[in-house]
């Protein structure tokens, strides 16, 4: 791979900071959508290169922090079943549930594994015919369609152990249901890059179209940010606010269309139960009928306490941009990288965790 | 004998001893561990330097080095960022039962080039056998003496406002190549581990100045964990500028595809070090003549702003504060 410092430019990233500055008239206010785009911004000093009329909320792309604590609960509940192999994506491991967390039933003697890819998981399944390997499936249209083909897989080669707790979300209804609440007035959104290379730009218009908010769609290196951000200001500044691809080395108008067959051949579409947010209508991702026998969710029954959020958490809130994460009180008093109340510290997506990484200088105090 | 490790191995009886007859000794002999008593005896006087540390890197083979090469340079550098001369370690390996004795040979070798280049002896060791499950194929300790010189003071907690900041070199290469190699994340690159001996850069840089105030070798927890070690001890504020640190293409890469930060990778052969301003372009000077400091840089100084607070200036300029790593090292999944 070549082309990175090209993205990380001091010069180019400062003419791009100084046009911004030169368009921007109003306040206004941005939602980066992707955790992955906070870490970015913060990481690189971006805020601090944008004029103090651009304000910036993170929003809930964070695959790890909108999962629903009665969901995690169910992933702990399944560890727990006698012959059961539970895999996952790191972060999940470390996010506590009501009760325990995925490591500590790990320590306490579940067999609960890292992997990196879903197809992992299948080939851990294949190699322990006598256990139930249940893969947590968690991500937004970017994981999908892998753990598609790895249901795929697992019935092309019978390899009937192999499960997958569906807890996929889809990105534009969790938009909808943000934009529909009015909660957090937004002028633009820093589209996802990734989970558009899937779906491309299309599922957006409705944003611009029924909310007249901009819609543009960055890369993750912090002239592919900037750009955007010099788009949705300057589409803001005009009054004319549309869907635009300020990343089109990864994004297509069309997305990847092969990809997103491999989705809807495995998974429907459902309600899901986003942390934060609660039941959003047609924003999940349910496993067909069809493929059942891999749904973990129709493979085993767990009984199941009710769910119990940590007090004083405002994961919600900062998922829902309705907070910033210095409002929390536990932020670094009480939630830490080393021990997260909540999963927005957790995982190397969530806004909590960026801002304590990357706390600016000026914040030095009581830090 | 057979051609994997069995329990018998460590038993302490015959097996045991044609184990270590065997497979120990022709590598390690030299006379102090080759009279074969309960402890080795040396001679040695003036201020000692004693640390001890142990290897369960996973997988045992990387590029670049392995578990062996790892356990000698990882205890040889401890040393050396004290400011002392290597001089003995011992090594003790707990093997997993049926573990291939062809693969201990291999790493003896290792173990045996590194302590050769490293100038140091191994004296004393012990070998433990477990059950299959109960280690992961082998776990190494070493422990080592070394001798500070006179008039030598080198200590994390040393540093000044006003000192240089030096970095030997490239930083992630081990952290990157260790996870290009482990299981389910397996890619192909030509990156090698940076794992290597430092301690004659050391005493080439403590003969060219005797302003070097501290020194430490960024492993696990990469370099920013090492330069908040050193602003918390010192009680002083670090400032770098995250251009100047070296980073090998092939681990800017990985740490991109893999959403990580190359600080935060670990590294085996490198350090940094903390000296005062006036001797810090000699010593760079002398870092670069030797190969393993060969892309070495002054990559930051200390201030007396933000005691304990690692601050970076980003290659966009802006600043930000850097934390130690808290938790570990996973590749982001969005």
């Amino acid at each position: 791979m070549k082309f990175i410092d090209e993205y990380q430019d001091n010069k180019l990233a400062r003419g791009l900071a100084y046009k911004i500055a030169q368009r921007s008239t109003k306040t206004i206010r941005l939602m980066e959508f992707c955790g992955g785009h906070t870490h970015a911004i913060l990481r690189y000093g971006i805020r601090q290169l944008v004029p103090k009329t651009v304000e910036m909320r993170s929003g809930p792309g964070c695959p790890v922090c909108v999962t629903a604590t009665a969901d995690l609960d169910k992933a702990i509940a399944l560890a727990h079943l006698p012959d059961v192999i539970i895999t996952t994506f790191g972060d999940m491991i470390r996010v506590p549930g009501s009760y325990s967390s995925l490591q500590q039933a790990k320590a306490e003697g579940a067999d609960v594994r890292i992997v990196y890819s879903t197809i992992d998981a299948v080939e851990i399944a294949k190699a322990n015919p006598g256990k139930s390997v249940i893969f947590i499936g968690i991500g937004f249209e970017t994981t999908a369609p892998t753990i598609a083909a790895s249901i795929l897989k697992a019935q092309q080669e019978k390899i009937e152990n192999f499960h997958v707790l569906s807890l996929n979300k889809l990105t534009p209804p969790v938009m909808k249901a943000l934009l529909d609440s009015g909660e957090v007035k937004l002028d633009g959104i820093i589209g996802p890059g990734h989970v558009s290379v899937i779906i491309g730009s299309h599922p957006y218009e409705f944003i611009p179209q029924d909310y007249g908010v901009a819609c543009v769609i960055s890369g993750f290196e912090p002239l592919d940010i900037l750009l955007c951000i010099d788009k949705l200001v300057e589409q803001i500044e005009k009054g004319e606010p549309k869907v635009e691809i300020a990343y089109p080395r990864g994004v297509k108008p069309e997305g990847n269309k092969k990809a997103r067959q491999l989705m809807e051949r495995v998974f429907e579409i459902g309600e899901a139960n986003w942390r934060g947010i609660g039941i959003v209508p047609q924003s999940g991702l349910k496993v067909r009928r069809k493929y059942e026998r891999f749904d973990a969710d129709k493979a085993f029954s767990v009984s199941l306490k009710p769910p119990r959020e940590p007090k004083g958490c405002r994961c919600g809130d900062v998922i829902r941009g309705a907070a910033m994460p210095l409002e929390c009180k536990l932020f670094r008093k009480v939630c830490t990288p080393e021990r997260p109340v909540g999963p927005c510290m957790v995982s190397s997506e969530g806004a909590c965790a960026a801002y304590y990484q990357y706390g600016v200088p000026e914040n030095l105090q009581g830090v | 004998m057979d051609d994997s490790i069995l329990l018998a191995h460590g038993s302490g009886g015959k097996l045991s001893h044609e184990l270590v007859e065997k497979k120990f000794l022709p590598f390690l002999a030299n006379p102090a561990l080759n009279k074969l008593d309960d402890s080795a005896v040396f001679e040695a006087s003036g201020r000692l330097a004693f640390t001890t540390d142990s290897y369960v890197v996973n997988p045992i083979f990387f590029p670049g080095g392995d578990i062996g090469k790892l356990a000698v340079c990882g205890t040889v550098n401890d040393l050396a960022m004290n400011g002392a001369k290597p001089l003995y370690l011992s090594l003790s390996a707990i093997i997993e039962e049926g573990f291939l004795l062809s693969e201990l040979e291999q790493i003896m070798q290792s173990i045996k080039k590194a302590a050769e280049e490293a100038e140091v002896s191994i004296i004393a060791g012990d070998t433990k056998v477990v059950n299959r499950g109960q280690a992961d194929k082998l776990f190494i300790t070493t422990s080592g003496v070394g001798i500070i010189s006179p008039g030598v003071d080198i200590s994390g907690a040393n540093a000044r406002v006003g000192d240089k900041v030096l970095l030997s070199g490239t930083i992630g290469d081990h952290g990157i190549a260790v996870m290009s190699q482990r299981e389910g994340l397996r890619f192909s690159m030509t990156l090698e581990s940076d794992c290597a001996p430092l301690n004659k850069l050391v005493s080439q840089l403590l003969e060219t100045s005797s302003r070097i105030h501290c020194l430490r070798d960024p492993t696990r927890g990469g370099l920013a964990t090492t330069l908040n070690e050193l602003a918390r001890q010192s009680k002083v504020g670090i400032v770098v500028e995250e251009a100047k640190i070296p980073v090998k293409e092939e681990v800017k890469a990985a740490c991109e595809l893999l959403g990580l930060d190359p600080i935060y990778v670990a590294n085996e052969g490198k350090m940094v070090a903390v000296a005062d301003s006036i001797d810090a372009d000699k010593i760079l000077a002398r870092m670069r003549k030797n190969n393993y400091g060969r892309d070495a840089a002054i990559i930051g100084e200390v201030t007396n702003e933000h005691p304990g607070k690692v601050v970076m200036k980003t290659k966009l300029g802006p600043s930000r504060i850097v934390d130690m790593l808290s938790g570990e090292l996973l590749p982001r999944i969005c």
